[in-house]
C-alpha cells in the first residue's frame, strides 16, 4: 500500500515537475501551441484510459463528446450570449446525460456494442455539426469568443499552457485516486475477469457506466477549454478520425496506464509534425507505427518500457 | 407517389446489396476470429479502384475485376498473417486497433499508387435507364443486385454443403473443439479474411460505376457494413444481409423523403435505437453468456 502510494506521488510530482519547467524549453509560440495541444489531447486520453484500461471497453466516439463541449461552448456564448463557465458546465451536463442513458442500457450487454452505440453517436455528431450551418457555421466551422471569467480574459499561449497543465495534473490527479479507490480495485476486477468480479459482488456495468459517463465528462470539458483557446472550431474536430486518433494514442501510450495515456497523447500529438517530413508517405508511416506498436508491444510504449527497468515496478 | 416511393426502394436495394456484401465480410471474419476487421472497408476500395484503373489500361472488365479481387485477399490473407494472427492472445481493444492501422496502412498506400482523385468506370451494360412501373433505374443496379444475390447464395451454399465452409462454422461455434477434431483454425481465420476481401472487392468493383471510385470510397461503406452486421447480430450471415438491406433502403426513405443532409446519419440513428431496444441486433442469439 505504501508502495502504491509512493509510487503515485512520484509520478504527480514528475508529471508536475514537467508542466512547470517545460516552457523554459517552448521558447516561440508554435512549440507553446503543440504543447497546449497535447495537454488537450492528454486530459481525453486520461478519461478514455479509464474506459479502455480499466472498464476493457472501447469507445470510437469520444471526438463526438469533445466536438459537443467544443460546439455547446462556441453557440452558447456566441449565439447566445451565455457566461463562458455556464456554456462549459452546460456541455459537460448534457454530455454526462447524453453518454449515461446510452450507456446504461448497452453496457449490460458483453462485447463490443459500446464500440458501435459510440460510433454511432460520434458520426451523427459531426453529421449534425456539418449540416446545422445556421447555428454552428458547417463544415467552414465557427469562430468561438474568448473565455471570460470574473471579468478576467484569457488571452495568449502563455496564459492557456498553464490553464491546460493544471487542468492535465488535476485530471491525473483524479484519475490516480479512483484507480486506487475501491472502485478502481472493483474496475481492474471488471477487466480481469468480469464473471469473477460479478461472483464476488461487483456491479460490474455500473461501475463501467460511471467510468464512461466522467471520460466523456472529462472530453466534453476538454472541448470547451480547446473551443475558447483554438478561438475557431470545425466539424473535424468531432468526426470518426478524431476519435480514432484518442484511442490509438491511448493504446499507444500504454493502456491501464494513466501516465501511458499522457504519454501516448503527447507522442502522437507530436508525430504528424514529424511526419510531415514523410509527405506522401505520412498515412502509410502512421498506419504502420499503429500495427506495429500493437503487434510487437501490445501493452504499449510506457509499460513496456517500464518492464525493461527491472528494479521499477510501477510505471 | 407509388412511383416515388418505388424509386427509393430500388436506390436503397442497390446501396443496401453492397452493404450485406460488406457486413457479410464482417460477420465471417469475426466467426473466425473474433475480430471486428475495420480494413473491410479498403477491401471494397481495392476492388472498385483496381477495376477503374485497369480497365482505363485496356485490361478487359472481368479480368480486371478479378485480379482486384485477387489483390484484395492477397491483402487480406497478409493483414491476417502478419498482424491479427501475431497478436493473437491480445485483448479485442488491441485487435480492433491492428485492423485500424492496417486500413490507414492501406489507404495510403492506395493514395500513393493511384492519387487522390476519382476514378471513372463505365457501367457494365449502358446507362440507358430501365423504366419499371413508373420508376426507373440503372441497368448497373441490376449488376450490382445481381452480383451480390449469387455471392450471398454461393458464401450459404460454400458454409452449408463444403467441407471448408463446414469447418469455418465449427470453428466459429467452437474453436477449441474444432481444433481437437483435426481443423486448423489458423487457415480458417487466413480463409475468413480472403473470402471477405474477395466479398468487398466484388462489391467494390460493382458499385463503382455508380459511386465513383475514390481512396477514401471504402470508410463509409465500411462503417455502414459494420452497422449492417451489429444490426442483424454480429456473427450472424443472414442477419447482417438483412441488416445490410434494411439500411440501404431506411436511407434512401430517409433521404429522399426526410433530409439529404443526414442520409449518412439514417444507419446510426436506426443501430442507435435497436441497441437501445433490441440490445442483441434483430437476430442474435439471446439468452446469458457461458463462462
Amino acid at each position: 500500500m505504501n508502495r502504491i502510494l509512493h509510487g503515485r506521488l512520484t509520478g504527480l510530482a514528475v508529471l508536475g515537475a514537467i508542466i512547470a519547467v517545460l516552457p523554459v524549453f517552448l521558447t516561440n509560440n508554435f512549440y507553446l501551441d503543440v504543447a497546449i495541444l497535447a495537454g488537450f489531447n492528454a486530459v481525453v486520453c486520461v478519461g478514455l484510459n479509464l474506459l479502455i484500461g480499466y472498464a476493457g471497453q472501447i469507445s470510437l466516439g469520444h471526438a463526438g463528446f469533445f466536438g459537443i463541449g467544443a460546439y455547446a461552448s462556441g453557440v452558447l456564448v456566441g449565439v447566445y450570449g451565455w457566461p463562458p463557465i455556464a456554456a462549459l458546465l452546460a456541455g459537460a451536463v448534457f454530455v454526462g446525460v447524453l453518454a449515461f442513458a446510452v450507456a446504461k442500457p448497452i453496457l449490460r450487454l458483453k462485447g463490443h456494442y459500446l464500440a458501435m452505440a459510440t460510433l454511432g453517436i460520434g458520426i451523427i455528431v459531426s453529421i449534425v455539426l456539418r449540416t446545422e450551418s445556421g447555428l454552428t457555421g458547417g463544415p467552414d466551422g465557427m469562430m468561438v469568443e474568448p473565455f471570460k471569467i470574473f471579468g478576467v480574459e484569457l488571452y495568449g499561449e502563455k496564459v492557456w499552457y498553464w490553464v491546460v497543465g493544471v487542468l492535465l495534473f488535476v485530471v491525473v490527479w483524479l484519475s490516480l485516486n479512483l484507480i486506487d479507490s475501491p472502485m478502481g480495485r472493483a474496475l481492474r476486477a471488471v477487466h480481469g475477469s468480469e464473471v469473477a468480479a460479478e461472483v464476488v459482488g461487483v456491479d460490474t456495468a455500473r461501475f463501467k457506466v460511471m467510468v464512461f459517463v466522467l471520460s466523456a465528462v472529462f472530453a466534453s470539458v476538454a472541448g470547451s477549454l480547446f473551443a475558447h483557446y483554438a478561438g475557431l472550431i470545425t466539424p473535424a474536430k468531432a468526426d470518426f478520425f478524431k476519435s480514432i486518433e484518442l484511442v490509438t494514442m491511448v493504446v499507444f501510450g500504454g493502456m491501464a496506464s494513466t501516465f501511458g495515456a499522457v504519454v501516448g497523447a503527447v507522442v502522437l500529438t507530436l508525430l504528424p509534425q514529424a511526419l510531415t517530413v514523410f509527405q506522401d508517405y505520412q498515412q502509410i508511416v502512421l498506419g504502420a507505427i499503429l500495427m506495429a506498436t500493437m503487434v510487437f508491444m501490445p501493452k504499449g510504449l510506457l509499460p513496456t518500457l517500464a518492464g525493461f527497468l527491472p528494479s521499477r515496478r510501477r510505471a | 407517389m407509388f412511383a416515388e416511393l418505388l424509386q427509393y426502394m430500388l436506390s436503397g436495394l442497390t446501396i443496401g446489396a453492397i452493404y450485406a456484401l460488406a457486413g457479410l465480410g464482417f460477420s465471417i471474419i469475426y466467426n473466425a476470429s473474433h475480430v471486428i476487421n475495420f480494413a473491410q472497408g479498403e477491401f471494397i476500395m481495392i476492388g472498385g479502384m483496381a477495376s477503374a484503373t485497369l480497365t482505363a489500361s485496356g485490361v478487359p472488365l472481368p479480368l480486371a475485376i478479378l485480379i482486384g479481387c485477387g489483390g484484395a485477399m492477397l491483402v487480406g490473407v497478409a493483414v491476417a498473417k502478419f498482424a491479427v494472427e501475431r497478436a493473437r492472445d491480445a485483448s479485442t481493444v488491441t485487435l480492433i486497433i491492428i485492423t485500424i492501422g492496417a486500413s490507414i496502412f492501406l489507404r495510403g498506400l492506395a493514395e500513393l499508387v493511384w492519387g487522390k482523385d476519382f476514378k471513372r468506370l463505365d457501367a457494365f451494360s449502358g446507362e440507358t435507364p430501365i423504366q419499371f412501373l413508373g420508376a426507373s433505374m440503372q441497368p448497373q443496379s441490376l449488376w450490382v443486385v445481381g452480383c451480390a444475390g449469387v455471392l450471398i447464395v454461393a458464401i450459404g451454399l460454400f458454409f452449408n454443403k463444403t467441407l471448408t465452409g463446414k469447418a469455418m462454422l465449427a470453428t466459429s461455434h467452437n474453436r477449441l473443439a474444432a481444433q481437437l477434431v483435426g481443423i486448423d483454425v489458423k487457415r480458417v481465420v487466413l480463409a475468413s479474411f480472403a473470402l471477405s476481401a474477395a466479398l468487398g472487392a466484388v462489391g467494390g468493383a460493382v458499385v463503382a460505376p455508380i459511386t465513383f471510385s475514390y481512396t477514401e470510397m471504402g470508410i463509409m461503406l465500411g462503417l455502414k457494413g459494420f452497422t449492417a452486421a451489429v444490426l442483424g447480430g454480429l456473427g450472424h450471415g443472414p442477419g447482417a444481409v438483412a441488416g445490410g438491406l434494411i439500411v440501404g433502403v431506411a436511407e434512401a426513405l430517409g433521404a429522399g423523403y426526410i433530409s439529404s443532409a443526414y442520409k449518412d446519419a439514417v444507419a446510426f440513428v436506426i443501430i442507435l435505437a435497436v441497441l437501445l431496444f433490441m440490445p442483441n441486433g434483430l437476430f442474435g442469439k439471446r439468452g446469458a453468456e457461458r463462462v
